[in-house]
C-alpha cells in the first residue's frame, strides 16, 4: 500500500463524508474550541460529562479530511468511557500520531489505529491531532481555546 | 506597466525562451517523491537562479566582511558591494535616489516600519486608514495594531465576486479623516492586479500618502514608483528570485526625512544600535544593526539576472501559461476557481465543495506538485468567498504548460481518492 493511500483508507474517507456525532450540543457541560492557525482549520468539541463519565460527545467545524476523520473517531471512541480513559487515549493516540508505526501503535487506540498512516506526513499531524488537543481543552473545564502550536 | 529601459551592457534574451531560463535554476532539475518537481508555490516563495546562488556563495567565500565601519580591504568590499545593490534595487523600480532605499527584512517589516514610524508620528486619534479587503495578514496587522496604540481608524475597500476593489466604493471611502492608503498592487491569494496607479491618484487628490504592497508584483510586473506615483513601495527579495530575509521599502526621500527611526524613540536597543550621526543620513536611519549583506547582494544578483531577461517575452509567456492552467482548470468538474479578475498575474487559487484544500494539496504533493493549501495568510478573502481555504497554484517565469498538464492529472487524482 502506498502511504497515500495508507494515509486516506477507506475508513477515513468514510468518516470524512458522512462524520459521526457531527453536530452541536445544546446541553453540553464542556466545550472547547480549536484552531489550526497555519490553516485556519477550526474544531468544537461539545461533552456531557456526568460523575467522570463522558454521556455524549460531538463536534462541529471545517477542516481537511483527516482532521475530520479523527475527530469522528475520537466521538465514536470515547463516548461512554471514563474521563481517564479518555485522557489515557489521547496520550496514546498523541504518541501514534507523532511517534510509530501502526504495529507500534498500543492496542489500546483500536480502530484509531487507522490514523497512523498520519505520521509519514508530517505536515498533516496536526489535522489529526487538532480535535484531540480541542478535546483535552474541554475536559479541563477551563474554557481556553485550544491550539495545535503548543505541540512540538 | 511604464517599460523600464534596458541596461546598455546588459545581455538581453530576446524572445522568452523557458526551456533555457529553466536551466538557470538548478533546484528545478529534480524528483520529489519519485516524480518529477512541478514548483507552484511561487507566491509564497520563488526558486533561486544559479547567478543568485552564486553570489551569495562568493560573498562569504571571498568578501565577508562588515559594512560601513571597516577601513580595511574587505569591508570596503562588502560595502562597495553591498551599496551597489541597493542603486541596482533604485533602478530596477525607477526611485529617484538611493536615499529612497530602505533595506529591511521583507515586505513585512517595510509595511511595520512605516505603520509604526510614520504612524506613530504623523496620525492622531480619529483618523482612518484604507485597506482592502483583499491584503495579506502583513498588509492588516500592523495597521490593526496601530490603530489599537493611537485610536484610528481602519476602513476596508470591498471587493467584487471576481476579486476586484470597487473603486466606487473606494472613492466613497476617501473623506478629510482619511490620514493613509495601504493596499496591495498583487494580491497574494486572488491573483487580482490592483488600478494602484489610480487609485493614488484619487487618494493624492486628497492629499493622502499611499503606501503599496508589491511583494507578488515585483516578479510579475515591471514597476516604475515614480509613474505609479505612491509614496511608499514594499517587496521582499525572496518572492523575486533573491535570497530570503531581505526586503525593500522604498519610501519618497521627503517623507522619509520627515520620519523618525523605526528602531529608534527611546528604546535601549537603538541607542546600542544607531549613532547620532546616522539618524541625519538616509537610508541609513532606517538600517540599524547589521544587515543581512548577503542578502542585498543576493537580490542585486537577482536583479541583474531578471534585467537580462526579455520582459516583453516573459510576460507573454506568464501570461499564455496562466490563461492555459485558468482553462485547463475551468473544465474539472466541481472546481471553483476563487479569483477571477480581468487582470491577473501569476495566481490560481481553486477550491472543492467536497474536497478540503489540505487533501488536495497532500495528493497533489505525492505526485511531485507543490502548491500552497490554506488561507494564504488572507484570512478576509476567505471569509468573503466563503470558502475556508484554498489551494493555490502560483506560476513564476520558469514555469510551463506542461507542468499545468501534471496539476490537471494531479488534481485528477485527488477526485478519484474523493470519488
Amino acid at each position: 500500500m502506498s502511504d497515500l493511500d495508507d494515509l486516506y483508507q477507506e475508513v477515513i474517507l468514510d468518516h470524512n463524508k458522512s462524520p459521526r456525532n457531527f453536530r452541536p450540543m445544546a446541553d453540553a457541560n464542556r466545550k472547547a474550541e480549536g484552531y489550526n492557525p497555519l490553516c485556519g482549520d477550526h474544531v468544537t468539541v461539545f461533552i456531557q460529562l456526568e460523575d467522570g463519565v463522558i454521556r455524549d460527545i460531538s463536534f462541529q467545524g471545517s477542516g481537511c479530511a483527516i482532521s475530520k476523520a479523527s475527530a469522528s473517531l475520537m466521538t465514536a471512541a470515547l463516548k461512554g468511557q471514563t474521563e481517564a480513559a479518555a485522557h489515557a487515549l489521547f496520550e496514546d493516540v498523541h504518541q501514534m500520531l507523532t511517534g510509530g508505526t501502526e504495529e507500534d501503535a498500543p492496542a489500546r487506540v483500536g480502530k484509531l489505529a487507522i490514523l497512523a498512516g498520519v505520521n509519514k506526513f508530517p505536515a498533516r499531524v496536526k489535522c489529526a491531532s487538532l480535535a484531540w488537543h480541542t478535546l483535552n481543552a474541554a475536559l479541563k473545564g477551563s474554557g481556553e481555546t485550544a491550539t495545535t502550536e503548543l505541540e512540538n | 506597466m511604464k517599460a523600464r529601459p534596458t541596461r546598455a551592457n546588459s545581455r538581453t534574451i530576446p524572445h522568452f525562451d523557458v526551456a533555457r531560463v529553466r536551466e538557470d535554476f538548478p533546484i528545478l532539475d529534480q524528483k520529489v517523491r519519485g516524480k518529477p518537481l512541478v514548483y507552484l508555490d511561487n507566491g509564497a516563495t520563488s526558486q533561486k537562479p544559479r547567478s543568485v546562488i552564486e553570489a551569495l556563495n562568493r560573498y562569504y567565500a571571498e568578501e565577508n566582511s562588515n559594512i560601513h565601519r571597516g577601513v580595511h580591504y574587505l569591508s570596503e568590499r562588502a560595502t562597495a558591494a553591498y551599496e551597489e545593490a541597493r542603486a541596482k534595487i533604485r533602478a530596477f523600480i525607477n526611485a529617484g535616489s538611493d536615499r529612497e532605499i530602505v533595506l529591511v527584512r521583507g515586505t513585512t517589516e517595510a509595511i511595520n516600519l512605516v505603520a509604526h514610524s510614520y504612524g506613530r508620528t504623523f496620525l492622531k486619534p480619529g483618523d482612518e486608514i484604507v485597506i482592502s479587503a483583499m491584503e495579506h495578514h502583513s498588509n492588516i496587522v500592523p495597521w490593526q495594531m496601530l490603530c489599537e496604540q493611537m485610536g484610528t481608524r481602519l476602513r476596508v475597500i470591498p471587493i467584487n465576486h471576481d476579486g476586484e476593489i470597487v473603486l466606487d466604493e473606494y472613492r466613497r471611502l476617501l473623506n478629510d479623516r482619511t490620514k493613509f492608503v495601504s493596499v496591495t498592487h498583487v494580491s497574494n491569494a486572488l491573483g487580482t492586479i490592483v488600478p494602484v496607479r489610480r487609485m493614488v491618484a484619487l487618494a493624492h487628490e486628497l492629499g493622502i500618502p499611499v503606501l503599496l504592497d508589491g511583494a507578488q508584483a515585483v516578479p510579475h510586473l515591471r514597476v516604475d514608483v515614480r509613474d505609479l506615483g505612491c509614496d511608499f513601495y514594499a517587496f521582499s527579495g525572496h518572492k523575486m528570485f533573491g535570497p530570503t530575509g531581505v526586503g525593500v521599502l522604498y519610501g519618497r526621500e521627503e517623507l522619509l526625512e520627515k520620519m523618525p527611526p523605526y528602531q529608534g524613540g527611546g528604546d535601549m536597543i537603538s541607542l546600542v544600535t544607531f549613532e547620532k550621526t546616522h539618524y541625519n543620513v538616509l537610508p541609513y536611519k532606517f538600517e540599524a544593526g547589521t544587515p543581512h549583506i548577503a542578502g542585498g547582494i543576493g537580490l542585486g544578483a537577482a536583479i541583474d539576472y531578471l534585467q537580462k531577461l526579455d520582459w516583453q517575452g516573459l510576460a507573454a509567456h506568464e501570461n499564455a501559461v496562466l490563461k492555459y492552467a485558468t482553462e485547463s482548470l475551468a473544465e474539472i468538474g466541481g472546481l471553483k476557481i476563487i479569483g477571477t479578475a480581468r487582470e491577473k498575474a501569476g495566481v490560481l487559487s481553486f477550491a472543492f465543495d467536497h474536497i478540503h484544500a489540505h487533501d488536495v494539496g497532500t495528493i497533489l504533493d505525492q505526485e511531485g506538485v507543490a502548491v500552497r493549501s490554506g488561507h494564504h495568510c488572507a484570512m478576509p478573502v476567505m471569509q468573503r468567498f466563503g470558502v475556508p481555504a484554498t489551494t493555490r497554484a502560483s506560476f513564476a517565469l520558469y514555469n510551463t504548460r506542461e507542468e499545468v498538464d501534471v496539476l490537471v492529472r494531479a488534481i485528477h487524482r485527488a477526485l478519484k481518492v474523493f470519488d
